[in-house]
């Protein structure tokens, strides 16, 4: 096949904490075809040219959230990046931006983990329901209030994006944020005042500068700005009612 | 040093299957420990690709009968029947539970969750959240786990082996990815929820983590594998990749066209072809008769080549671009991102490509295998509901149904004994560490894993395809013991231990070779053809007489699998011609009298 012979350089920014004291650029030269995304690249080059190359990756279709990675200097999944739109030149892959690297290509997400489970993201229900009675019932314009909000995939790019992330990582951040709102807005849900205490937080949306990078690098529409915006309007709010009703039983 | 956890249930695998039995033993028990052990977070598990939906009994007009006999003549008999009488009528409170919990299933204007046609279904019965259902399932289950502080997460924690001790099951040992140390997590039951196998195949619809791993870990110490010889060809995949186009754009009323627009399928009894598909017909029927036709069809060169191969076409553009962003969001995205194609107005080329393996590690109907204090659910198991092949849209109810069972379960038995001396269960523990370390720590190997996985892969595709000969089995059985013997001489470049990913790959690649070794063993030794495996050798047709049983693979060190047979529980449905169309409404109807006879 002529369309294999085509090559391209692939720098890697390498780190290996076992003998690197710092970050070092590592380049690869990889024979390439149209249908080809970054990550088969990095694949090729762990299966056939350095096999010490670390990186995260599974689904290959941009739903699992593992191969988020800076790609000349964008927060992007590999597996939807591809090859093609790099040519004839090169391309640089790093860790993603924000977070600590932990060695190459790989991010450590710690945080962005112990901040999710932080924000109560599961449904609190408004009234509670037995099997027996069956489904709630939500009209499709009622999901359609969290459905896009429910569809981020922790993939991190959002966090990678944001300045204010990267200035202070106390920062909730977009994708927390975002699935913050999600069940917010969910018609079955009662637990937002129980959240609202996180969002008013200094960590919470006032954090954010309004930049919207967030939502331009997300790969799956959810439009995390979006709902910081929609939060910093309910928190607004919630500043102005707590004059006009007692806080009740939360803390 | 090795670091000790000390866990009251074990589970690893954190996709549905994991997350479900997690949920499960800390409402049946609080008080237990769940370590819940996942080489990737949870959320990134492969339950996260599956698009279509969940099948639960739903409408007035439908019946737990229905779903059990779409099931059984679906799986050409090769069911446990009992087990999929219990699976068809807890289907619905599971999904129930599921919305509960918050899973943002599709609705209808009235607010009660819609279905969808699935594949070999007889009434519209799949639950769904868009084309993204198993990634909603996934999202719901593990944010709910948060919930429960008795679940005690092992994220990137990837797992090397099982402590058997006193004939039990007692733990399993990990490495944690992050830092390469070993830690023992000893427990009183071990719940293993790993998934498919799919990786063990060239062109394949699975995530890279999709290695069999639990599937191999219960063969080696003992516990057979049952059914493996069926793999699951989806019949529409992206050619090269193998990423999948859901059976719900065939749902959705999708057709299938050869390089004459022609609607192929009306030619291999799945007819009559009409505008809308009916189910249970057509475009409509089970996926091993799919990707079958589509065999015929390349053969007799009424495929469309190109650089993309030999494909057929996916034709979604009736459906109109609406109704496709709304019901196939993700398959829009897909095709336009990954192939280019706007599937409102351009067809989609597809090819079958391997998906599921129908069969697992051996398990009764409450997930139980034959070692005490092992249980297993979700792809990795063969607890019995899928025979011969599977229906869409059966396998996620599977991990939430008997996810739940593997909890309860595991959580019983937990509370019925005592740890053995901690002492002991070092020991093992020691020795299974030594015996990993050993693949990175090793001189002189020359092997390179790429290769032997690549080899590896053609072979099984060569063999155990859509359909097979004795001959290329031969082939592939040897190849297979071949590579288990150069797996002994394999090289690792890397010696770290922080984020070794080559280290992993290479006891990957061991898992893999033993599941692909007992897939081939079972194949070469069915002689007949049912579901899934069929022979163009002599064996064409279903033989009740010899070979309406389980196949049984045995793991015997150093050697090749103990093939073996057990029997199939049958209670209401005796094995029948499995036809679908016109043909499957006259079989039924025939069907129907009989049993009136009778009565």
């Amino acid at each position: 096949m002529a369309e294999a012979e085509q090559t391209i350089e692939i720098e890697v920014l390498r780190y290996r904490p076992e003998q690197d004291a710092t970050p070092v650029v590592q380049s690869y030269r990889v024979p390439f075809t149209d249908d080809m995304s970054v990550l088969q690249g990095l694949q090729y080059i762990k299966d056939h040219l350095d096999g010490t190359l670390s990186f995260r990756w599974s689904c290959r279709m941009a739903i699992c959230g593992s191969c988020g990675m800076m790609i000349d200097g964008k927060p992007k999944l590999s597996c939807k990046t591809f090859l093609r739109e790099y040519q004839p030149a090169r391309l640089r892959v790093e860790a993603l931006a924000h977070f600590p690297i932990e060695r190459d290509l790989v991010a450590g997400v710690d945080d962005f983990i112990v901040k999710l489970e932080s924000i109560k993201p599961y449904l609190i229900p408004k009234e509670p329901r037995r099997l027996e009675q069956g489904e709630y019932l939500q009209t499709p314009h009622q999901l359609e209030q969290y459905e896009q909000f429910s569809s981020c995939i922790n993939c991190m790019l959002c966090y990678a994006a944001c300045p204010q992330y990267g200035l202070d990582s106390k920062f909730a951040g977009p994708g927390v944020l975002a699935l913050l709102h999600r069940y917010n807005a969910d018609s079955r849900d009662g637990g937002r005042e129980q959240r609202m205490e996180l969002v008013n937080a200094e960590e919470g949306v006032w954090s954010c500068t309004a930049v919207g990078y967030c939502s331009e690098v997300c790969p799956k529409a959810v439009d995390p700005a979006n709902a910081v915006n929609q939060n910093k309007v309910n928190s607004a709010k919630d500043y102005f009612l707590r004059f006009l009703r007692p806080r009740g039983t939360s803390k | 040093m090795l670091e000790v956890f000390e866990a009251d249930v074990v589970i690893v695998g954190g996709g549905g299957a994991g997350l479900r039995a997690a949920i499960a033993v800390a409402e049946a028990d609080p008080s237990l420990t769940v370590a819940l052990v996942s080489k990737v977070y949870p959320m990134r598990s492969h339950t996260v690709a599956a698009e279509g939906g969940a099948a639960a009994v739903t409408q007035p007009h439908d019946s737990l009968d229905h779903h059990f006999n779409d099931t059984v003549s679906g799986g050409d008999w090769l069911c446990e029947q009992d087990v999929v009488e219990y699976f068809v009528a807890h289907a619905h409170e599971e999904m129930v539970q599921m919305e509960h919990w918050g899973c943002p299933w599709s609705r209808r204007g009235d607010g009660h969750a819609n279905v969808r046609a699935f594949g070999g279904m007889k009434i519209e019965r799949t639950w769904f959240a868009a084309d993204k259902t198993g990634f909603h399932m996934l999202h719901t289950l593990f944010q709910t786990s948060i919930k429960y502080p008795s679940i005690k997460r092992f994220d990137e924690h990837f797992c090397v082996d099982l402590v058997v001790e006193d004939g039990r099951a007692q733990g399993v040992v990990t490495i944690e990815i992050a830092s390469g140390e070993f830690r023992l997590i000893q427990a009183r039951a071990v719940i293993i929820a790993t998934g498919g196998a799919g990786r063990v195949f060239r062109e394949n619809t699975n995530g890279g983590i999709v290695t069999g791993d639990g599937m191999a870990l219960a063969y080696r110490h003992g516990v057979p594998l049952r059914d493996m010889e069926f793999m699951q060809y989806h019949p529409t995949c992206m050619p090269r990749t193998g990423l999948l186009f859901t059976e719900a754009c065939r749902g959705e009323g999708g057709f299938l066209l050869n390089k004459d627009g022609y609607r192929y399928l009306q030619d291999y009894g799945l007819g009559p072809a009409e505008p809308v598909p009916r189910n249970k017909a057509m475009e409509l029927g089970p996926r091993d008769r799919l990707s079958q036709a589509f065999w015929h069809e390349k053969k007799q060169g009424r495929t469309i080549e190109g650089p993309l191969g030999s494909v057929v076409h996916l034709d979604l553009r009736h459906l109109g671009e609406r109704k496709l962003r709304e019901r196939l969001p993700q398959i829009y995205e897909l095709a336009e991102e990954f192939l280019g194609v706007d599937p409102a107005r351009t067809p989609i080329p597809v090819v079958p490509a391997a998906h599921y393996t129908m069969g697992g590690i051996l398990a009764d109907g409450k997930t139980a295998s034959p070692l005490a204090g092992l249980y297993s659910v979700g792809e990795c198991s063969s607890v019995g509901i899928h025979g011969a092949n599977r229906l869409g849209s059966n396998s996620l109810t599977e991990l939430i149904v008997f996810g739940k069972v593997a909890g309860v379960e595991a959580a019983n038995f937990a509370r019925s004994v005592a740890s053995s001396k901690p002492a002991d269960l070092k020991r093992q523990a020691d020795a299974a560490c030594e015996r990993a370390l050993n693949i990175v720590t090793r001189q002189g190997g020359t092997e390179r894993i790429a290769v032997l996985r690549t080899e590896m892969a053609s072979s099984m595709e060569s063999g155990c395809g859509i359909y097979r000969l004795a001959s290329d089995m031969r082939a592939t059985c040897d190849k297979i013991d071949e590579l288990k013997a150069r797996y002994l001489n394999l090289h690792v470049d890397d010696h770290s231990k922080v984020w070794n990913t080559e280290w992993l790959l290479a006891i990957e690649l061991g898992y893999l070779l033993d599941v692909a070794q007992a897939m081939v063993y079972s194949a070469i030794h069915r002689k007949e053809s049912r579901g899934s495996h069929q022979r163009l050798d002599g064996f064409e047709q279903r033989d009740d007489i010899n070979f309406l049983k389980h196949s049984l693979a045995t793991f015997v060190a150093g050697g090749t699998p103990r093939i073996s047979y057990g029997d199939v529980t049958i209670t209401k449905s005796k094995p029948g011609t499995r036809a679908y169309g016109a043909e499957g409404e006259k079989a039924e109807a025939q069907r129907k009298l009989q049993g009136a006879a009778r009565g």
